[in-house]
């Protein structure tokens, strides 16, 4: 059981106080592009997930906590989180992840 | 006094005698026992049969390292336990094990004929045969070969016993009580941070228990062990847990204890926890698992009597027993000379020390001499004689060729050490391979976990001792006087003069995987570890390969001629020993299994002998039968009662979600299709709800109390979900937005009144709003009292009669209930269930969520298209409506069917096809959905989706049933009171 | 060399000295007609069927570790094809056809045993839709029947049906013709006879890159041992597929998790057929060995570790126990991880991909071992036609794109 550090709580909590919910930064778009778009774009957005190997942006939902949203950076091979941050911050730069891991 | 108890020597309660049985034999032991080393010491070495061949086997280890000797214990009341090792096994006064996998008896077994043909069975043999004729595989050859298998006896009652589980943190858990655990403890103790400190076996020490001798700082080793244990059992931060194994080590430093609570107590009543789980939390781990002694491969190493070196001294030393009377010693390392030296000052005859090396420490041979003991070096044992018991040993000099038989009823062996690296490998800390003791230990941790002690390679007491308190954060360094653990050689195969061909050299004594089914495997082709284990099946018995993964490893890497490291080393599975399957389900059994929801009005229902239903994780009132009424008579009267009556229900379970803020009708409009603008205060609306892929995801009724304020509704199986998915869009996507959300399933009881007498029921109960059709009509929503308690008030119908939903505080809702349906009597008002709310629905064509949908449907398919706003630009799923999938031609699409013998009810499920009189594989156009007796209608009634549906109307499709086709014409699918003129009674 | 009982009698007289390999580790040489990329069950397999059905035997199977140590030698090794949709109905069923037979044809015993795979019910929408299933089986040829509570008693003896259970049995689905394989064996099978045919089958050779050429269409694969010159590249690499397909631009609607299943100790026989209970998440058999051969869940998060959770075991182990109460005193002998791919309806992709010479079989989810024969030869079969057979054919990538999803989860989703 993964221990999950809340950026809004400031706490780290078990796994069981989370759910899972994804890739991060992916973001839907308005209804203007939503007409603009096509039908394949509109599925990339649904359903394209990088799966990424290694560093993974993504959400979780502390659930049986504080009821928010955040996003992580895991490492899906060790499955080690590098930080976690809120929804409306940038998704971090390889950099600061890097300097993220270093401390 | 047993034949073989040595007064004096072990840790045991001599005085405490301990009858047993095994095989239905009587024995005695004493009070510290394990079973097998009372079987040692009434000379019984013989105490299982292996997995393949059968063959009789004695036991080789003295813990949980065991391959050979497994046994079943039977406690009483359908309590048995399969494939217990006899060396982990507390001897209690009346014990009852048997040996298995042996007919009719251990010393004669019938399934010892594979052992005679085991020439024919090597590894994978299954794979090349069996195969002709095609027919005999189904009938004959899979069916002898599944009923060959197993090991221990199968189950055959219900376990009564209870477990448990916890969980605990600590800043440093320690695993393994042997020096460097207790110096670990000992040190981390000093820091004031919470220490666990927990050991497999029931008395903590570890080697030092098989080491009497020894002396730590001056003292003898138990009685350092003795108060260094006071030491911590005194310490407020040190929880001390013995019968405790550490099986599994996952991830954030998360370690599952599993101890063992009762097993060791005679005569144990059914009732408290048999064993518990901990899972803990640990600031640091420190593993001290210590190291398992390596058998030496050679011919005829699986007699019985045949053992490790260091059991033999474990048993002499923990438990006063003697393995034999005449132990002769094979060994390619010099740690075996202190087991024999320890035996043959305990007068225990050493015929013979035979060591693979030509030269040894001078040292060891000056102390062999003093005992007398011949030394046989640069020799190997070539055979060993006896049936059920070793008698003798061949003893082989390869330089000239010289063989002699030796006489003894023991043999112990040692090839080596293997490091346990099972926790820090479950932790996935890297290894590495030390050619000096041709072994792998860990290298870099990858959680904050050291290794201490002999599992990290550090071998000897003193050497065990520091590691540990340096772990500990302490810098004490040890004196000890032990003797010299010294050095060894591994060699991949031992001479012999015998043609490897018709040797019978074990690697896994209890798979009965042989050095030439290695040899094999790698001939053919399997090359890599996780081959070799695959194809012999080394290393997967009950014992993991504890004994043999290294053995095999080293034969695997000369057969393919590569270095060791290059094979690499299976990997380490959790649990580090088998775990009881009850101790990791915990307390969660039957009806703990999963909670079950209940309603305020739960009650009630139960007391009128309800029928309940489980939907999810709730139970809901299905029917209500009067006495002699079957559930189709129970759901006709209660359909006909509430159609000309009055029918109450509870509706508690449905979710609710109150959904405030500025922006709340802007968020209603994004996660529903309907438009939420033009909906005024006071009214209520039908809402259904996407997913972004724009299939049906739930609905509800959802009435708005003010500018700012909606109460919005979910199905029963769905709240949760959609709790989560509105705000997840409205945390992540719609953050613009000002809105709060909030759960209220539970804040609100919900009573469902249908029937022409509704309102004519409530009118006296309710305060501050006018109830006249004009002033409360159909869809609308007011808050005031009823029966004195605050209430929500929805004029809805999920049954096309006069309808209302009655919102009330939780706490009330029974008390509100009963009152309603006391005063209803004079309406016959009569209580039903789920299935009656479902054929009421059905017969006014409403749809349920995951009935007459499966996640694949859109609004368009269940015949909804009012529900979608064609204003608003935007809402979760609106995008998808429009991908060409979803406008194609030839959807399915939601009709009615009424069969053609109105009397035939048809399954839910059934398939229904355009020509009955094609042959299979048939083509489906459609499945009925739902399908009831409708009462009302004096027929049934059925929603199917239909491929095309609506276009189909009034043809006559079939629905093709086991031995008989049914017809049914598709209609529209409202089949009761289709202009709605009921919900206007006056 | 044939295998036989013959065979096996005449090499024990000579001492088993003589079997030769099973299947050559080859270097790779310069190029092949098609690259394989994953040597599991499903790679093996369309290789054998290349060289086999489809007439093509220049090809190379690629495998970054050991052969068939995925998915192939982590699942629970159960086959049925009682499958809702007429889409997965037709490429599980076609499986079955393969397995059955299998043994003979590869010469190489898989020991499928059809004891039976049966399916609880334990609420009323599960009987619905276990009923749906049962009757869209019968009218496509698929065997599955419905039982009472009291016949999946007598099929099975050790079930409880008593209906005061917190998840009582009110029924049950029995597909006859499903059961179990020796999982291992399929991957050993499929290697020994495709080497047999001249497939080269080249094991610790992690492919790096896939090399494009400037009409877009594949050139072959960088690997661990060098360029690999192909016509035709099939990629059957599960959990990693996101991963080789990065390699060649491409990203795909798929998502890997952790799936952890577990054995117990071996006892005597006990448990006759395969035991599935998707509202209790129970998935149980007892293999020819005699350990319960168990199925967990998936960990809620991505994940390439093959490394599980303890809860996951614990819900798993309680799920056991609630439907078998005689099992709570075995004990759990030995867990692992896989990792599965998992796309957005749950059902494969299997088929053309946008980049020319590229073909994959991926998506299986928790099911691809029950699949591997069908998905094998359907993969084989598209890469030889460069277009999918009519059975693999609604199991394409532009599903995504216009919204034909085959999702059977969802068709099976909780009710009201």
């Amino acid at each position: 059981m993964l221990l999950i550090h809340c950026p809004h709580c400031n706490e780290e909590r078990p796994e069981l106080e989370f759910a899972y919910a994804g890739e991060a930064h992916i973001v839907r778009p308005n209804e203007a592009e939503q007409a603009e778009m096509s039908d394949a774009d509109w599925s990339k957005f649904m359903f394209i997930r990088d799966n990424i190997r290694g560093d993974h942006a993504e959400r979780w939902w502390h659930a049986h906590g504080c009821n928010m949203f955040f996003n992580a950076i895991r490492n899906t091979v060790t499955d080690k989180f590098t930080m976690t941050y809120k929804v409306c911050q940038k998704r971090p730069t390889e950099h600061q992840i890097k300097v993220a891991k270093n401390d | 006094m047993t034949k073989f108890r040595r007064p004096g020597h072990g840790n045991v309660d001599v005085s405490k005698t301990l009858n047993f049985s095994f095989d239905g034999k009587s024995y005695q032991g004493v009070q510290g026992d394990t079973l097998a080393s009372a079987l040692l010491a009434n000379g019984v070495h013989l105490m299982g049969r292996s997995f393949k061949y059968h063959r009789p086997r004695g036991v080789v280890g003295a813990g949980s390292e065991e391959p050979n000797a497994l046994v079943a214990v039977d406690r009483g009341q359908g309590r048995i336990t399969p494939n217990v090792r006899a060396t982990s096994l507390e001897l209690y006064d009346g014990l009852k094990a048997n040996s298995q996998n042996r007919w009719p008896n251990l010393k004669t077994d019938i399934g010892a004929f594979n052992n005679t043909f085991s020439m024919f069975f090597p590894a994978g043999f299954y794979n090349k045969t069996f195969k002709w004729p095609a027919s005999f595989w189904d009938k004959v050859y899979e069916p002898f070969i599944r009923n060959m298998a197993g090991l221990g006896p199968a189950p055959e009652h219900p376990d009564p016993d209870n477990y448990a589980s916890t969980y605990g943190h600590c800043e440093t858990l320690i695993v393994g009580a042997g020096p460097s655990g207790i110096a670990a403890a000992l040190s981390a103790a000093r820091n004031g941070g919470r220490v666990i400190l927990c050991d497999e076996n029931p008395e903590l020490g570890g080697s030092l228990l098989s080491t009497p001798g020894v002396q730590i700082e001056g003292k003898f080793a138990l009685d350092w062990l003795a108060k260094s244990l006071e030491k911590l059992r005194k310490t407020e931060n040190v929880r001390v847990m013995s019968r405790t194994t550490a099986i599994g080590y996952f991830h954030d430093n998360f370690v599952a204890l599993a101890e063992r609570l009762t097993d060791h107590i005679p005569g144990v009543e059914i009732g408290p926890a048999r064993e518990k789980l901990h899972r803990i939390r640990a600031g640091k781990v420190i593993l001290a698992q210590g190291a398992i002694e390596r058998p030496l491969v050679f011919n005829g190493n699986d007699r019985p009597g045949v053992m490790l070196a260091s059991s033999a001294q474990t048993y002499l030393g923990k438990y006063g027993v003697a393995v034999g009377n005449e132990v002769a010693v094979f060994t390619s390392h010099d740690s075996a000379y202190e087991a024999a030296f320890n035996l043959s000052d305990s007068n225990i005859r050493i015929p013979a020390i035979v060591d693979i090396r030509e030269d040894i420490r001078t040292d060891l041979k000056e102390q062999a001499e003093q005992r007398g003991i011949d030394l046989f070096l640069g020799s190997a044992v070539s055979k060993t004689k006896g049936k059920h018991r070793i008698k003798s040993i061949e003893v082989f000099y390869p330089n000239t060729g010289s063989k002699q038989m030796i006489g003894c009823d023991a043999l112990i062996m040692s090839g080596g050490w293997t490091p346990s690296l099972h926790l820090w490998s479950h932790s996935k800390g890297g290894i590495k391979w030390d050619a000096d003791l041709a072994a792998y230990i860990p290298d870099q941790a990858n959680e904050n976990c050291v290794s201490v002690g002999a599992c990290n390679g550090d071998f000897g007491v003193a050497a065990a001792l520091n590691a540990g308190t340096k772990a500990g954060g302490g810098r004490k360094k040890f004196n000890t006087n032990e003797f010299d653990f010294g050095t060894g050689i591994s060699l991949d195969t031992l001479p012999n003069y015998i043609d490897t061909s018709k040797q019978k050299a074990f690697v896994d004594f209890q798979n009965d995987v042989t050095e030439k089914d290695i040899k094999l495997a790698v001939r053919e082709g399997f090359k890599s570890i996780e081959h070799v284990k695959r194809y012999t099946t080394n290393g997967m018995a009950t014992d993991q390969g504890k004994t043999s993964n290294l053995n095999a490893l080293q034969i695997a890497a000369k057969a393919v001629d590569q270095p060791v490291e290059k094979v690499g080393l299976t990997t380490f599975r959790p649990p580090y020993t088998p775990t009881t399957f009850g101790a990791v389900a915990g307390y969660r059994n039957d009806q703990l299994f999963e909670v079950t929801r209940k309603t305020p009005i739960d009650p009630w229902a139960e007391a009128q002998k309800v029928v309940f239903e489980p939907v999810g994780i709730w139970r809901r009132a299905w029917y209500f039968p009067k006495k002699g009424e079957d559930m189709h008579q129970a759901v006709a009267r209660e359909c006909k009662a509430t159609r000309e009556s009055l029918g109450i229900f509870d509706a508690s379970t449905l979710g609710k979600i109150e959904v405030v803020g500025p922006d709340a009708a802007k968020f209603m409009n994004l996660m529903y299709t309907n438009p939420w603008n033009a909906l005024k205060t006071g009214s209520c609306r039908y809402g259904l709800m996407l997913r972004e892929d724009g299939y049906i995801y739930d609905d509800g009724v959802v009435g708005r109390l003010a500018e700012d304020r909606f109460h919005v509704t979910t199905t029963t199986g769905g709240a949760p979900r959609v709790y989560r998915h509105m705000e997840d869009y409205l945390q992540t996507e719609f953050t613009e937005l000002d809105v709060w959300l909030t759960s209220t399933t539970e804040q609100w009881a919900v009573i469902a009144l249908n029937g022409p007498n509704a309102r004519k029921l409530i009118e006296p109960f309710v305060e501050g709003i006018d109830l006249s059709r004009e002033n409360f009509p159909h869809m609308a929503f007011r808050e005031g009292k009823i029966c004195g308690v605050p209430t929500r008030l929805f004029r809805v119908s999920f049954s096309g009669e006069l309808g209302f939903e009655i919102n009330i505080p939780a706490h009330y809702g029974r008390a509100v209930w009963e009152m309603l349906f006391e005063a209803g009597q004079q309406y016959d008002i009569t209580p039903y269930g789920t299935e009656t709310m479902h054929v009421l629905r059905a017969e006014k064509g409403f749809i349920i969520v995951g009935q007459d949908t499966d996640g694949t449907v859109t609004p368009f398919d269940a015949g909804m298209p009012w529900a979608v706003s064609k204003k608003k630009k935007d809402f979760v799923g609106k995008r998808s409506l429009a991908r060409p999938d979803l406008v194609a031609e030839g959807r399915k699409q939601l009709v009615g069917l009424l069969t053609e013998d109105p009397n035939v009810v048809l399954e839910e499920g059934a398939q229904i096809v355009a020509d009955p009189d094609q042959p299979i594989p048939m083509d489906m156009i459609g499945h009925v959905t739902s399908s009831y007796w409708s009462e009302a209608l004096g027929r049934s009634i059925a929603m199917a989706l239909v491929k095309d549906g609506v276009n189909l109307t009034d043809t006559d499709v079939y629905i093709p049933m086991p031995g008989q086709t049914h017809t049914a014409r598709i209609t529209a699918p409202v089949f009761y009171d289709p202009k709605g003129e009921r919900l206007n009674v006056v | 060399m044939k295998y036989s009982a013959r065979t096996l009698f005449s090499q024990a007289l000579k001492g088993h000295k003589n079997w030769p390999e099973q299947f050559p580790n080859k270097e790779p040489q310069k190029d092949y007609d098609v690259v394989i990329v994953g040597a599991g069950g499903h790679g093996l397999g369309a290789a054998y069927y290349l060289a086999k059905k489809y007439g093509i035997t220049n090809v190379a199977v690629v495998e970054k570790g050991w052969l068939g140590g995925g998915n192939t030698g982590r699942n629970t090794t159960i086959i049925r094809s009682n499958y809702l949709f007429d889409e997965s109905a037709g490429i599980y069923d076609h499986a079955v056809d393969l397995w059955d037979g299998l043994s003979q044809e590869l010469n190489y015993n898989v020991m499928f045993s059809k004891r039976g795979v049966l399916m609880l019910a334990h609420n009323v929408h599960d009987v619905q839709s276990f009923q749906r299933h049962v009757h869209a089986n019968r009218l496509n040829g698929v065997d599955n029947k419905w039982l009472t509570p009291e016949e999946c008693k007598k099929f099975l003896p050790i079930l409880d049906i008593s209906q005061d259970r917190r998840y009582p049995v009110m029924g049950g689905a029995l597909q006859m013709r499903a059961g179990t394989a020796r999982h291992d064996s399929v991957a050993w099978g499929y290697a020994r006879a495709a080497s047999a045919l001249g497939v080269d089958i080249i094991q610790n050779c992690m492919v790096t890159g896939i090399r494009r050429g400037k009409d877009g269409a594949v050139e072959g694969v960088e690997t661990q041992k060098g360029f690999i010159g192909a016509k035709k590249i099939g990629v059957s690499a599960a959990g990693n597929t996101s991963v080789v397909m990065d390699m060649a631009g491409l990203r795909f609607p798929l998502e890997s998790y952790p799936l952890q299943a577990l054995v117990s100790e071996p006892v005597k026989p006990v448990l006759n057929c395969v035991v599935m209970s998707n509202a209790v998440h129970a998935y149980i058999s007892q293999s020819d060995k005699g350990e319960l051969v168990i199925g967990a869940g998936t960990d809620q998060y991505t994940s390439y570790s093959q490394r599980g959770a303890l809860h996951i075991l614990e819900h798993t182990l309680m799920s056991i126990c609630e439907i078998f109460p005689i099992f709570k005193r075995q004990r759990m002998l030995r867990s692992w991880g896989g990792i599965v791919d998992v796309t957005p309806d749950r059902s494969p992709i299997v088929g053309k991909t946008p980049v020319p010479g590229l073909y994959v079989n991926c998506g299986w989810g928790t099911g691809g071992f029950k699949a591997t024969p069908g998905a094998a030869d359907m993969l084989a079969y598209t890469i030889a036609h460069d277009a999918p057979h009519k059975i693999n054919a609604p199991f394409n990538l532009d599903r995504f794109v216009g919204g034909r999803l085959i999702d059977e989860a969802a068709a099976a989703a909780v009710a009201h």
